[in-house]
């Protein structure tokens, strides 16, 4: 039992994510936090959280809800903050594992330039985006990764340009490792954490991650909806090796469209065509296989 | 010592190399390294240098340049890097983080207009606009005092009993560009002077969560350990320099100098390069018999306030030379000096704007200001030079 009277240095790292937490039921994130401890085993990562719920989740001082070394960051700094602490693990030949934590405000927004710096450099980092599609804890606004169709607190009649895809633009730095995970396919989070640690330099992981409040959706479907979005080809499973070798994990199998959408109400919008998607979902499938095909992983991969 | 022929940016850099390089027996040395003119020399120097044990990271800004320090001094090593004018101004965000993560990470601040419209050339505004940020500031005079003040801001800031980032500012081109001889303290003396770093709160697999959430009152607390910390610099300062003294056989100007203020009449105040160029105009007043004196302030945070007001004697007038502009307030030492003299009434301020933008702070205009200075019956707003030309 930590107490107030605890010196810094007795501070037992107990796990990444600890009971008790003030995380919404049904976020996503939540879910990631605790896979991922899962998928690390007895390894307790250095945490670097931008500003994002991440942060949030860890209470205020001198309590904290993660059970590891973690450093709150500047917004656009989780991966500057990073290769500092990376860099200095290394110079002292400490195998220590530096993870940046961070939302899609930190990441396909305010802090591109920074991951993709340390993208370019090849830092010694694990870097993981949970995209819940808007800006959280600020209570909903558009990001680049809102989807087209998709009503925000400024896009009150639901956006108009597509998300961003980020993955195209981590595999575009030619990084090591590149791949999605669902919290809903609980092997293949486990294997591509565990194959990202076994690498080395900048390893890139996105997450679809349900956010009920902002999503308008139901806590208790927040894995189910996942399920649904991997199903229906709107969040295909897949890795990049070298930013060039691909692999699909997990394939469409026919769910509808309507089976995610219509479970959230944050589609409700003028904007939303419904067709538009489905033949962006086919040409994203088109380009995933070709690529797949073409320039397939490799079986030691 | 190695006497050599350096320009300020090179000796700059070698300030930094050597006092990462110290730390080598500890965690080792970290830099964010981001180009501006005129401070590019500094990181081109500090990424051709061979550290044991460091890395000089080439990031994509100044942002991201103190995100790396921030993260390496937070695993522990001795962390630095130098930025200039608009740099800053982008950094400016990380700067604030890092003061208030009390990590003592030293800065080389190569002041230079802040733009638009661009401007390369030297006035102290970039630095001092990050006053606000738990930073120590030290304003240089010359080559020497740059290198000097680099290893004492290392020294007094990673003291435990101060724990505070540092900036080192210095001249764009007059010293930055320019060649003066200059004593580069070797490896041996620089490990003597610079203990090897101990951050007490630095990431060491604790379940610590640095820079978390804060209500009101920790929030108040914590700028108040850090207003405690400030008020230590001065004794943390001093044993600094007796230090420097015993390793290095010289001993640098302390927070201000004062020079020639004995019996002065007058005083000038002035930073950074001007304190030359006054130094031999008020030496030429002597030599003609006014009682003229002047008072180099090098420390800007914490503002010595207390020194000050002693450092000025029997004066009845001071002239303060900002080569800064806060608009809608006037020079930014100027409220500075008007605060340490408040219980001065009988001294009469006037704040003087002087060499904006790099305009050359020439004799003939100090003379001009020392003689406005000494006719003047009361003190009025800051006075641009323009005015008084």
């Amino acid at each position: 039992m930590t107490t107030a009277t605890t010196a810094p240095h007795e501070l037992r790292c107990d796990g990444i994510l600890r009971p008790g937490n003030t995380n919404c039921a049904g976020c996503g994130m939540s879910i990631g936090l605790q896979w991922l401890e899962q998928a690390l085993g007895q390894e307790r990562p250095t945490l670097c959280i931008p500003a994002c719920c991440g942060i949030v989740t860890a209470g205020a001082f001198p309590t904290s809800a993660y059970g590891v070394p973690t450093v709150a960051c500047t917004f656009a700094s989780a991966a500057s903050v990073g290769t500092g602490v990376s860099a200095v693990y290394a110079m002292n030949n400490e195998d220590e594992l530096t993870i940046c934590w961070t939302g899609d405000g930190g990441t396909y927004d305010i802090g591109i330039a920074t991951w993709s710096a340390a993208a370019e450099r090849n830092e010694d980092l694990i870097y993981i985006c949970y995209d819940n599609e808007i800006y959280g804890n600020t209570g909903g606004q558009r990001s680049s990764a809102t989807p087209q169709g998709v009503k925000t607190s400024t896009t009150s009649r639901g956006k108009t340009e597509p998300k961003k895809d980020i993955m195209a633009i981590a595999a575009a730095h030619r990084i090591p490792y590149a791949a999605t995970l669902s919290i809903a396919h609980r092997d293949d989070f486990m294997r591509k954490v565990q194959t990202a640690r076994r690498m080395k330099g900048f390893r890139f992981l996105l997450m679809l991650s349900p956010c009920p409040t902002g999503w308008k959706s139901e806590p208790g479907e927040s894995v189910d909806l996942i399920l649904t979005a991997v199903r229906c080809g709107l969040f295909p499973l897949y890795e990049v090796f070298d930013g060039r070798r691909y692999r699909i994990n997990a394939r469409p199998d026919g769910t509808p469209l309507e089976d995610y959408i219509r479970r959230q109400r944050r589609w409700r919008s003028e904007q939303l065509d419904l067709e538009a998607i489905k033949a962006q979902i086919r040409e994203n499938w088109a380009y995933l296989e070709t690529m797949a095909r073409v320039f397939p992983a490799r079986e030691t991969e | 010592m190695a006497r050599e022929l350096e320009t300020g940016n090179h000796a700059a850099g070698y300030a930094l190399a050597v006092a990462g390089e110290a730390n080598r027996t500890a965690r080792g040395a970290i830099c964010g390294a981001y180009p501006i003119t005129p401070q590019t020399e500094i990181v081109e120097f500090l990424r051709d240098f061979p550290f044991t044990k460091g890395r000089v990271v080439p990031v994509e800004s100044e942002h991201s340049a103190m995100g790396v320090c921030i993260g390496g001094a937070l695993a522990g090593a001795r962390a630095f890097t130098a930025s200039s004018s608009n740099g800053l101004a982008y950094m400016t965000e990380n700067i604030f983080a890092a003061g208030y993560y009390r990590l003592p990470i030293i800065l080389i601040g190569v002041n230079r207009t802040l733009g638009p419209p661009w401007n390369i050339w030297t006035d102290q505004g970039d630095t001092l606009a990050l006053r606000d940020a738990a930073w120590l500031q030290f304003y240089t005079e010359s080559h020497q005092d740059l290198v000097d003040t680099i290893l004492v801001a290392f020294r007094v800031c990673e003291d435990k009993r101060v724990l505070l980032p540092g900036i080192v500012a210095e001249d764009g081109f007059v010293v930055s560009h320019t060649q003066m001889i200059v004593d580069l303290p070797e490896q041996d003396l620089v490990d003597r002077f610079l203990p090897p770093l101990d951050l007490p709160h630095r990431l060491r697999g604790r379940s610590v969560t640095v820079g978390g959430m804060t209500y009101p009152h920790e929030t108040e607390r914590h700028r108040m350990e850090i207003q405690a910390a400030m008020e230590r610099v001065p004794v943390v300062l001093a044993e600094a320099l007796d230090e420097f003294e015993r390793v290095f056989g010289r001993r640098p100007h302390g927070a201000l100098s004062a020079e020639y203020t004995e019996d002065a009449e007058l005083v000038l105040v002035a930073c950074n390069t001007m304190v030359r160029t006054l130094r031999n105009v008020v030496r030429r007043r002597r030599a003609q018999g006014q009682k003229v004196g002047l008072v180099k302030v090098k420390m800007f945070r914490p503002f010595p306030r207390r020194e000050f007001a002693r450092a000025i004697g029997s004066a009845r007038r001071v002239g303060v030379l900002d080569r800064n502009h806060s608009p809608g307030s006037g020079g930014i030492f100027w409220p500075e000096i008007v605060t340490s003299l408040r219980d001065r009434p009988d001294v009469l301020v006037q704040d003087y704007l002087v060499g904006l933008g790099g305009g050359d702070v020439t004799p003939a205009v100090l003379e001009e200001i020392i003689d406005d200075l000494a006719g003047r019956q009361m003190a009025e707003e800051p006075l641009w030079k323009e005015v008084l030309t």
